[in-house]
């Protein structure tokens, strides 16, 4: 008993040792880490952005892979499947627990109303297969296979529904992912290239230029964006290809959206340039390179980077509404905005509400941007608190 | 102070000319120009076309002429009231233009109302009570207001409706009332056709003013004047209330402009979707047929709002902050 109380109490101040230690180690290890380490340390306490960077990646894996994860080709019609709604998996077979399976659905009509109506085959239940063989397909147009994540051997599985005309509104969705989520990308990558540039020539060198530059910014951010951007997607032609459109409505996208990420650096610059260490900085004699991109620019890359962040939802909101007024991407291409396109009117949605299932991957998408935004911004400022 | 207001006014004159330049490319924005997309479609719709009529459409807007001149007779003519002719209307741009402003202008101030009335309480709370319950919860549902575009949450609470009443709420007045002349019941129809719209273009302005005024706030509240005070013994509401607050309004008010965008952007969109008689639909329906006078007038208008209200916004702000107005 006495043994063991003193086993338990040397124990006890050996932890309270190794605590010592532990927090001696941390602080240490927080004096020598270097800023990037401390971000990463930060970024990784905000639990709510890393699930959100999981989301993100999880999201884009898909469109990179999505010949693959979409068990259909994206295009095919099957008029078997119009309206289809969508199928559950199902894990319980005669109330005993068992591989996911799903029921096929057959298309028949409404004895009473002659209304088409799917009903289960409940006689022929289909196991949801992993790595199962279907349409054949190129990935990147290099690749050629015909394995996808998963799919079933009789009829098909559509976890989302069908569209009007019986394509697989769940692979439609993976292959919208492509557009939807590179332009994003690609339009704020452009808006910031446009926005550091002229955003700090005017906050750094102030007088004309920044006269000038900030006429254009306030011109720009004037004008109401998706009258704008409509206004300008009627300008392409009719017989441009997917491609073609599609970097067109980035650069449209980002000649609109570069003006709040310049005026945010202006901004930035403008208080940065009254303070101490840019002075003294100054002073010591710094070139006016290394004064702005060693001094004044590192400190201010959480704002960058969190207004960043945040442009991209909006870019994604921006291409979503115009296609869906079919002013942005049109169909044949494929992108949430083109897929929402198809329930414009809700009594649309109160027919085939999973029409509107696109839309909850952008609402996630957005989400997720703006989380890991805010992360990244609380994490990039290190020093703070 | 009259120094500041004068170089803002003297700003606001080369913002507009660029503004005009910018609705006038959007004019010339299609491959083809207006008579040529006027000619074909009246072809299409078997109608005779009048060579006339087309070569004084085309005397009238210079086409033909280099683009400066083009843009010139434009700007011309709308220095003089006429902005042109709609195709699609067959009506003066004009006309239609203030048959429609009013309700848009109604509309946006209704989703103003709303988006300051519920954002600065909201924001302020949010920061004051930091990592609360409240604080997450109220985030949260900021987040899904700015995530859902515009036009879902409109078809989703248009179809809510339809589901829970079996009534397309669509539209500015009930059928009852459509014609009506105005009386009590018709004003409040058209405030419960007004409110859903409202607060859809509300959504995405007011979660943009909660994240501005909760970061200012934060932002503020972490600054060493107030730790200062709070160890002079200040109390905790008159410590937030005297200085932070006063500070944290600044960006909201500066936000005014970005705020209108929000509000003009979404009233286009949701009265596309909802149906109602403003400039909305009007601009989609002027862009899918190219009638671009329409649509570049459209622009024009809409832009000159906003940029009105940037200006009040800029005034307003060298109002309430002496830095601003000696400063720069």
């Amino acid at each position: 008993m006495n043994d063991r109380e003193r086993v338990s109490v040397g124990s006890q101040s050996q932890t309270e040792d190794n605590l010592l230690h532990e927090t001696q180690a941390d602080s240490s290890a927080f004096s020598r880490a270097s800023q990037w380490q401390l971000i990463r340390w930060r970024f990784l306490k905000h639990r709510v952005a890393v699930i959100a960077l999981g989301v993100l990646a999880l999201l884009y894996l898909c469109a990179l892979f999505a010949e693959f994860v979409a068990p259909y080709d994206p295009r095919s019609i099957d008029s078997k499947y119009t309206h289809a709604p969508p199928q559950r998996i199902r894990i319980l077979y005669n109330g005993q627990l068992s591989l996911p399976y799903v029921f096929p659905v057959v298309k028949g009509r409404d004895p009473q109303t002659l209304a088409t109506q799917y009903t289960e085959n409940t006689n022929a239940p289909s196991r949801l297969r992993l790595f199962a063989r279907g349409d054949s397909y190129r990935l990147w147009g290099m690749l050629e296979s015909d394995i996808h994540l998963f799919g079933v051997k009789n009829g098909r599985f559509m976890p989302f529904g069908g569209d009007a005309a019986g394509r697989d509104i769940f692979s439609r969705t993976i292959f919208g992912a492509r557009l939807s989520l590179t332009i994003g990308l690609l339009g704020v990558f452009l808006a910031l290239l446009l926005g550091i540039l002229l955003g700090g020539i005017s906050g750094y060198f102030g007088r004309t230029p920044d006269v000038l530059i900030q006429r254009l910014i306030e011109t720009l951010r004037s004008i109401p964006t998706l009258p704008l951007w409509l206004a300008l997607s009627v300008a392409l032609p009719d017989h441009w290809s997917i491609p073609q459109r599609f970097i067109a409505i980035t650069v449209v996208l980002s000649i609109v959206g570069w003006a709040d990420l310049a005026r945010e650096v202006r901004g930035k610059f403008m208080a940065l340039r009254e303070e101490g260490f840019v002075r003294a900085a100054e002073l010591g004699g710094a070139s006016t390179r290394r004064l702005i991109f060693s001094h004044m620019l590192p400190s201010f890359y959480s704002h960058i980077i969190a207004a960043t962040t945040l442009s991209v939802p909006v870019m994604i909101l921006g291409e979503t509404t115009s296609s869906f007024l079919s002013l942005g991407l049109q169909a044949p291409a494929i992108s949430w905005g083109v897929l929402l396109s198809d329930a414009q009117h809700f009594r649309v949605i109160s027919q085939t509400p999973w029409f509107m299932i696109p839309g909850l991957f952008v609402v996630v998408t957005v989400l997720a941007f703006n989380f890991l935004g805010d992360g990244l911004r609380d994490a990039a400022d290190p020093y703070a608190n | 102070m009259q120094g500041y207001i004068i170089r803002r006014l003297l700003y606001f004159i080369p913002t507009l000319i660029l503004i005009s330049i910018d609705s006038f490319a959007v004019i010339q924005a299609p491959p083809r120009d207006f008579v040529t997309t006027l000619v074909v479609q009246m072809e299409a719709r078997g109608d005779q076309v009048d060579e006339d009529l087309i070569n004084a459409l085309r005397a009238r807007y210079g086409l033909g002429k280099p683009l400066w001149q083009q843009y010139l007779i434009w700007i011309g003519n709308i220095l003089i009231g006429d902005l042109g002719v709609s195709m699609a209307y067959n009506q003066p741009v004009s006309r239609i233009i203030m048959d429609r402003l009013p309700w848009s202008l109604l509309f946006s101030f209704s989703a103003f109302l709303i988006v300051y009335a519920i954002g600065f309480p909201i924001g302020f709370l949010s920061a004051v009570r930091q990592y609360s319950i409240a604080d997450y919860f109220l985030t949260f549902v900021g987040f899904i207001g700015l995530a859902i575009p515009n036009f879902m949450l409109a078809l989703i609470l248009l179809w809510g409706h339809f589901e829970a009443t079996g009534q397309a709420l669509v539209g500015i007045f009930s059928v009852e009332y459509a014609v009506a002349p105005w009386s009590f019941g018709k004003f409040l129809d058209l405030l419960y056709h007004l409110w859903i719209p409202a607060l859809i273009v509300g959504t995405a302005g007011t979660t943009g003013l909660i994240r501005i005024v909760r970061a200012n706030l934060l932002d503020e509240r972490k600054k060493p004047y107030v730790t200062a005070a709070r160890a002079k013994g200040v109390s905790e509401t008159r410590l937030i209330l005297n200085y932070p607050v006063r500070l944290a309004i600044n960006p909201v008010i500066s936000n005014i402009g970005y705020v209108l965008l929000a509000l003009i952007s979404g009233e286009v969109i949701t009265s596309i979707v909802i149906g109602l008689p403003t400039i909305g639909p009007v601009l989609l329906r002027a862009l899918q047929t190219e009638d671009m006078y329409l649509a570049g007038s459209i622009v024009l208008i809409l832009s000159v709002l906003t940029l009105v209200g940037t200006l009040v916004s800029n005034l307003l702000l060298a109002v309430i902050d002496p830095r601003i107005r000696h400063g720069v």
